[in-house]
């Protein structure tokens, strides 16, 4: 259908998008779950209320979520510069997907957490867990299940997210859809592009909704 | 093996609306190897005060003592290492769900440091002594709610306590698993000399496995003492009205509700020194007069075998006095009964 050298553009695209979209993920958790457990336990029914730090995060949460991302990323670009080197490309668009999925991801996690039954964590008290333990062996294990399914939101968010940053030349399946849909004209590119994006996204719900179902114990 | 100690203990929360004074003044000596019973309606404070007992609550004033200390006294990481002699259960048994049962015993142990093998042995010799060997590797979800509680008390026994804390344990429990829980306390408290904290707003629950027992009410004590005393001779009326309510009877002959007219009803106790003779026969004898039994039974008071009676006297017999005489004479114990039967 296509000429070798699209083919091997749109697979060298899929490879970038997964790597942009699974890197993002990755450091987006890397801080964003630590700023969703701080979240939590420092706020006024948190393990230890912090009010000033709460509310920092908090502040630091709705600015970055509050900025577009299209906006977002033309901000970025000297700190992508500073960081890899260079203000475009697959790499350069990580730091501003990850700068968007960090407070995305603390939010998530920061709800996953403050459902977890007061009862179960006030028996850990009971029996003399500190904080740390909480965090680790009952916040962290009794919320498994929201975690994921809130984990496989957030990849199919960036992945989204990767499709727009691909307009600014980021790389990827978004950059092809744009470049030869919108600039060019081939429509044929474009919808193959966009078929495999919708393809790539049925498999991260499929596979994260399998994961969580499987790990949920609740079920009797 | 542990004293509590509470003393004049007062705890008041700050809401946004106003402050709730949730207890007042509340002075309580819970005996080493006592099963002591906490009893009081929904809302009187008897979450809090047993949650002071491990400082899950802080108290706004007074002490709570356990052999001699007070835990205010201790610091955060004082505190968290006194709490592992302080075991305690609550009505929705708290397990962790995603969990398995050995890995719910393993927790409080996992806490202390110990290790995982060492912690599986412990785990595994204590659900042998709640009865859910076979349960395992079962999830909480596939319980029972007796065998859930089972589970939460073999976590509670895990670290050794001395002591063990029991908030509306058996409140989510039918009757007969309530028995069955009620029995595996009696039997730890036995085996393992463990001072046992009871809460509960039901009378039944205290008559069965309590020794001693204080009547918590608006965040006050307004009885306290022997369990048997309490219930042969309730002063207060929040203490008549939850012997009252007191449906777990052990054998229940209760006449149906009466459609006489009705008269002066009165409540009456037969304790072991009471007479043999057939008292109400020999009553209705005596004064010729009929008298009505709304209710009788026989309750189990602390392994004593009670009687309780509400009679009723026909309208405006001139008699009630003289026939109340009658029955003190013999050693009965006598309340009034305002509420309905
Ligand atoms: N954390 C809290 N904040 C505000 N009020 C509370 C809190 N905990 C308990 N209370 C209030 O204190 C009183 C006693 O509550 P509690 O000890 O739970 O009673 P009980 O266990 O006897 O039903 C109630 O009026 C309750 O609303
Ligand atoms: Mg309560």
């Amino acid at each position: 259908m296509f000429s070798p050298e699209v083919t091997s553009m749109i697979i060298q695209g899929i490879g970038e998008t997964l790597y942009m979209t699974l890197a993002s993920a990755f450091l987006g958790y890397v801080f964003g779950l630590p700023m969703g457990i701080l979240l939590t336990i420092s706020d006024k029914d948190g393990l230890k209320p912090n009010p000033v730090l709460y509310k920092l995060l908090d502040v630091i949460a709705n600015i970055v979520r509050s900025i577009p991302f299209l906006i977002l990323l033309i901000l970025v670009i000297p700190l992508s510069r500073l960081i890899v080197g260079k203000g475009y490309g697959p790499n350069a668009a990580i730091v501003s997907l990850t700068l968007a999925a960090v407070p995305f991801i603390a939010r998530m996690v920061e709800s996953s957490l403050k459902e977890v039954d007061t009862g179960v964590i006030e028996a850990a008290r009971s029996m003399g867990a500190g904080t740390f333990t909480i965090v680790w062996k009952v916040l962290l294990v009794e919320a498994r299940t929201s975690l994921i399914v809130n984990a496989t939101i957030a990849l199919g968010t960036i992945l989204g997210y990767t499709a727009m940053a691909g307009a600014l030349g980021a790389g990827g399946l978004g950059d092809i859809a744009v470049r030869y849909g919108y600039h060019r004209r081939v429509e044929s590119i474009m919808i193959v592009t966009v078929v495999l994006l919708i393809v790539l996204f049925q498999i991260i719900q499929t596979v994260g909704m399998a994961l969580a179902n499987r790990l949920d114990k609740r079920k009797s | 093996m542990s004293e509590i100690i509470v003393e004049n203990l007062s705890k008041t929360f700050l809401a946004k609306d106003g402050s709730v004074e949730a207890l007042k003044n509340v002075n309580l000596t819970i005996g080493s190897g006592d099963i002591y019973g906490i009893i009081g309606m929904s809302g009187a404070g008897k979450s809090t005060l047993v949650r002071c007992m491990n400082f899950l609550e802080a108290p706004s004033q007074g002490r709570v003592l356990i052999d001699g200390k007070s835990l205010g006294d201790y610091t955060e990481k004082e505190l968290r290492k006194q709490r592992q002699d302080i075991g305690m259960i609550f009505q929705h048994f708290n397990l962790l769900m995603q969990k398995s049962v050995l890995e719910n015993v393993c927790f409080p142990l996992y806490i202390q440091g110990k290790k995982k093998a060492e912690a599986h042995e412990r785990a595994r010799e204590l659900l042998e002594i709640v009865g859910l060997s076979d349960k395992q590797q079962a999830y909480p979800a596939q319980l029972s709610g007796g065998q859930k509680q089972r589970v939460a008390i073999a976590r509670a026994l895990a670290s050794d306590p001395k002591i063990l804390l029991c908030d509306e344990a058996t409140s989510a429990l039918d009757p007969q698993t309530t028995a069955s829980i009620l029995d595996l306390l009696k039997d730890i408290n036995q085996r393992f000399s463990i001072t046992i904290v009871i809460i509960t707003h039901q009378m039944s629950v205290v008559r069965k496995i309590c020794s001693h027992v204080a009547l918590l009410k608006d965040g006050q004590v307004v009885e306290q003492g022997l369990v048997e005393q309490i219930f042969t001779h309730p002063k207060s009326a929040v203490a008549k009205e939850l012997i009252l309510k007191d449906s777990g009877s052990d054998a229940k002959t209760g006449a149906p509700r009466s459609k006489i007219k009705s008269g002066e009803k009165i409540r009456i106790v037969f304790s072991e020194n009471s007479a043999f003779e057939p008292v109400i026969a020999n009553l209705v004898l005596t004064f010729r007069e009929p008298v009505n039994i709304l209710k009788a039974d026989t309750k189990n008071v602390g392994g004593v075998a009670k009687g309780e009676m509400i009679l009723e006297f026909i309208k405006d017999s001139a008699n009630v006095e003289a026939m109340k005489q009658y029955l003190a004479d013999r050693g009965l114990a006598i309340g009034e009964v305002t509420e309905d039967v």
